[in-house]
């Protein structure tokens, strides 16, 4: 099986050991892993700020880049649901149709799609807290949405990351409460974003995990910023990391 | 003429975030009316039936809702009710100042309601020497502290006890050091409870008008709209278009899910049926458009009508918790103000949907389905097309546009890594890091990228 491999941009510059960490797992898992060598972004920062039309021109480059995979994965929450659910800049035509029914979050690909049940070169043994993002929880549903009370409660990272030995995962309050990071939000409206990253740190803290891990890097980066601020040793990983074999 | 300046949500939101004791008492009260919302809908197995039921009964009457008014109209009329047409604001209190100088009534007492707060009608009606009280314990806090409503629902929430008893002790003379809650409430009702009996007519709004009934409904907890309603011979109810249903029937879905939705509590202590004028006094409603019947004509954005204005999407919203209702300077404030009030005045309130992450936490407690996160959404590509954007920002947004889409231009910006400290974050937080940094440590940028990794070791290969 082969899949399209895209990198954030933030994960390319800030968080490269998160893109080699999937690009491991995917072939560890038989998977033929193609990164496309001339990817930018998917045009999530200008359409998010609402200038659409500046994002045209990136929505055409990628959809050039990815429209020939069957499987296009993306270790990113955020950026998966703004190609399934947001790819409008470019004008409609059947290959950005097909990139966005053909787009996976990396969790999503592992959980639905190869349907991996262990992963027996990992091992974990630290106090974890997991964090999903808004984007990987109300926007692709990868878990139940604390809103809707009458659902089956579901979590598809967590149920990847039981697979893991000697992983201990800790609940919190206020588990899908947003972050504050939201993109340009993150600085345009920095002293509100500030305050949720201070408390969803705080929320999660109070149960004392020694790692702090999503499937969304941009929310650690964010969450991250706080706690080193503030002096915290909590560590941040990503889901991938710690499914590829990452001991620490 | 007076132009308001757009409002700064992000530097209002900062102010209030400064003073932590009343940011963190707002955050910690308004989760606790999640968490009761919560609890209450589990309690209610056909839950999300319903919310679909509300949902479809709200788009079936607004595209039926000239029909639905003058049903209403005709009902309320053989109720024995005036009905008057409001096209806008001035109409509204110009119709409302008539009525209450032909009966030469210099006193109104009020129960809350958005729409007169969305009229300016006190400070119309107090600048033509009418004294307008306000019966609502909540509103009647931000009437004596001369400050708008902060929730739809609760307008002094991001008051505490200590706060009201303050007010109160200048007001009324009261002791400003207790805070107790029975007390204050005991003190604005000993003040408050003559004026009642005194007014020359009483005002209410309305959760609800039943087309097949000609009825007004409210819905209330401290039965200060049928004091307002009843006590006075004069009674003038202020409706908006908007909040017309067909029957009875579909009220029952409404007030299942509305004070569930409000407080997490089943029912209120009040659901007020206001039909027909007292014997030998009046009952007049004014049914007010104020820009509704042209948001009915907007494709994206005509599902804000549907709102029943609990005030879920508010306590549910983490930006709105951290915020304080005031920053967003409007009359509706949250996830809800940020999609309505662009209709009333596209630049004033042209930075309102920034103010989100977009989680969607607030369409999921919707109890009427809107689709609100959506909307935010799409009201960021209005503000772009109508040219609302900030200069800065819509710059960084059309450079961030060029460098994304030619691979060429975006390797020599992520390339050599000391560069792509500089120039990253321009296009993925356009501001630059200073903003980032003034709370939160930037993330140090990687010896090598993720592309250059590749390029070593799979391209080679």
């Amino acid at each position: 099986m082969q899949v399209g491999l895209v990198i954030p941009c933030y994960l390319d510059v800030f968080y490269p050991e998160v893109g080699i960490a999937t690009v491991e797992l995917l072939e560890r898992l038989g998977v033929e892993v193609d990164y496309p060598f001339d990817q930018t972004c998917c045009g999530q920062p200008m359409a998010n700020s609402g200038c659409e039309a500046d994002s045209r021109a990136t929505e055409e480059h990628f959809i050039r880049l990815f429209s020939r995979f069957e499987y296009i994965v993306i270790p990113s929450g955020s950026c998966t649901h703004h190609v399934r659910n947001k790819f409008i800049a470019a004008p409609p035509s059947p290959e950005r149709e097909h990139v966005s029914q053909h787009v996976y979050e990396l969790i999503e690909f592992l959980h639905d799609v190869l349907k991996v049940k262990e992963f027996p070169w990992g091992e974990f043994p630290h106090k974890v807290a997991l964090h999903n993002s808004c984007s990987a929880v109300r926007g692709l549903h990868m878990a139940s949405m604390s809103e809707r009370v009458h659902d089956p409660a579901f979590n598809k990272p967590k149920a990847l990351l039981q697979g893991i030995k000697g992983i201990e995962l800790v609940d919190f309050a206020r588990h899908d409460e947003c972050c504050g990071f939201g993109g340009t939000f993150s600085a345009t409206e920095e002293a509100v974003s500030s305050r949720m990253g201070y408390d969803k740190l705080g929320f999660i803290q109070a149960s004392q995990p020694e790692y702090i891990v999503s499937s969304d890097m941009s929310c650690l980066m964010h969450l991250q910023g706080c706690a080193r601020r503030l002096g915290s040793g909590v560590k941040f990983r990503h889901v991938a990391e710690i499914l590829n074999g990452s001991r620490q | 003429m007076n132009i308001p300046p757009t409002v700064d949500q992000a530097a209002n939101a900062a102010r209030f975030i400064a003073d932590r004791a009343h940011e963190q008492y707002f955050d910690t009260l308004m989760w606790s009316l999640r968490e009761a919302r919560d609890r209450s809908a589990s309690e209610v197995p056909e839950w999300e039936q319903l919310r679909d039921l509300a949902s479809e009964i709200k788009e079936h009457t607004l595209s039926h809702l000239a029909e639905y008014l003058e049903q209403f109209e005709a009902s309320a009329k053989r109720n024995g009710v005036t009905v008057h047409w409001a096209h806008d604001a001035y109409e509204h209190n110009q119709i409302v100042a008539d009525i209450l100088s032909r009966h030469g009534a210099k006193h109104l007492i009020k129960s809350k309601s958005m729409l007169t707060e969305e009229c300016d009608l006190r400070r119309y009606l107090e600048n033509r020497g009418v004294t307008v009280t306000e019966t609502d314990l909540g509103e009647r806090i931000q009437q004596l502290d001369d400050e708008p409503p902060a929730h739809i629902v609760g307008p002094a929430f991001q008051k505490r006890p200590q706060d009201v008893a303050r007010v109160f002790a200048k007001a009324y003379g009261s002791d400003t050091n207790n805070s107790d809650p029975v007390y204050l409430a005991h003190e604005m009702r000993k003040h408050t409870r003559p004026l009642i009996e005194q007014a020359d007519a009483g005002m209410t709004g309305a959760n609800f008008a039943v087309a097949e009934t000609g009825a007004v409904v409210t819905v209330t907890n401290e039965g200060n709209a049928d004091l307002s309603g009843n006590v006075p011979k004069l009674r003038i109810c202020s409706v908006g278009i908007e909040k017309i249903i067909p029957t009875n029937r579909d009220l029952a879905v409404f007030i299942r899910l509305l004070s569930r939705s409000a407080i997490g509590m089943p029912i209120t202590q009040y659901t007020s049926h206001f039909r027909a004028p007292r014997q030998g006094g009046e009952m007049h409603i004014i049914l007010v458009d104020n820009g509704r019947a042209t948001r009915l004509g907007m494709e994206k954005f005509w599902p804000s009508l549907k709102c029943i204005r609990c005030g879920a999407c508010m306590n549910t919203c983490p930006v709105y918790r951290r915020s304080g209702g005031l920053s967003y300077g409007s009359t509706y404030m949250g996830p809800i103000g940020i999609i309505m009030m662009p209709t009333f005045d596209i630049r004033r309130f042209s930075e309102l949907p920034f103010s989100s992450t977009l989680n969607g936490s607030c369409s999921n407690v919707c109890p009427v389905k809107i689709n609100i996160h959506e909307q935010i959404y799409a009201w960021r590509g209005v503000m772009d097309e109508k040219h609302q954007i900030k200069l800065a920002k819509k710059g960084a947004m059309v450079a961030a546009g060029e460098v994304l889409s030619h691979p060429d231009l975006y390797r020599i910006a992520t390339s050599a890594t000391e560069t792509a400290f500089k120039l990253l974050p321009r296009f993925v937080i356009y501001n630059e890091l200073n903003a980032w940094g003034k709370h939160r440590e930037a993330p140090a940028p990687a010896k090598q990228t993720f592309h250059q990794w590749y390029k070593e070791h799979r391209l080679k290969a």
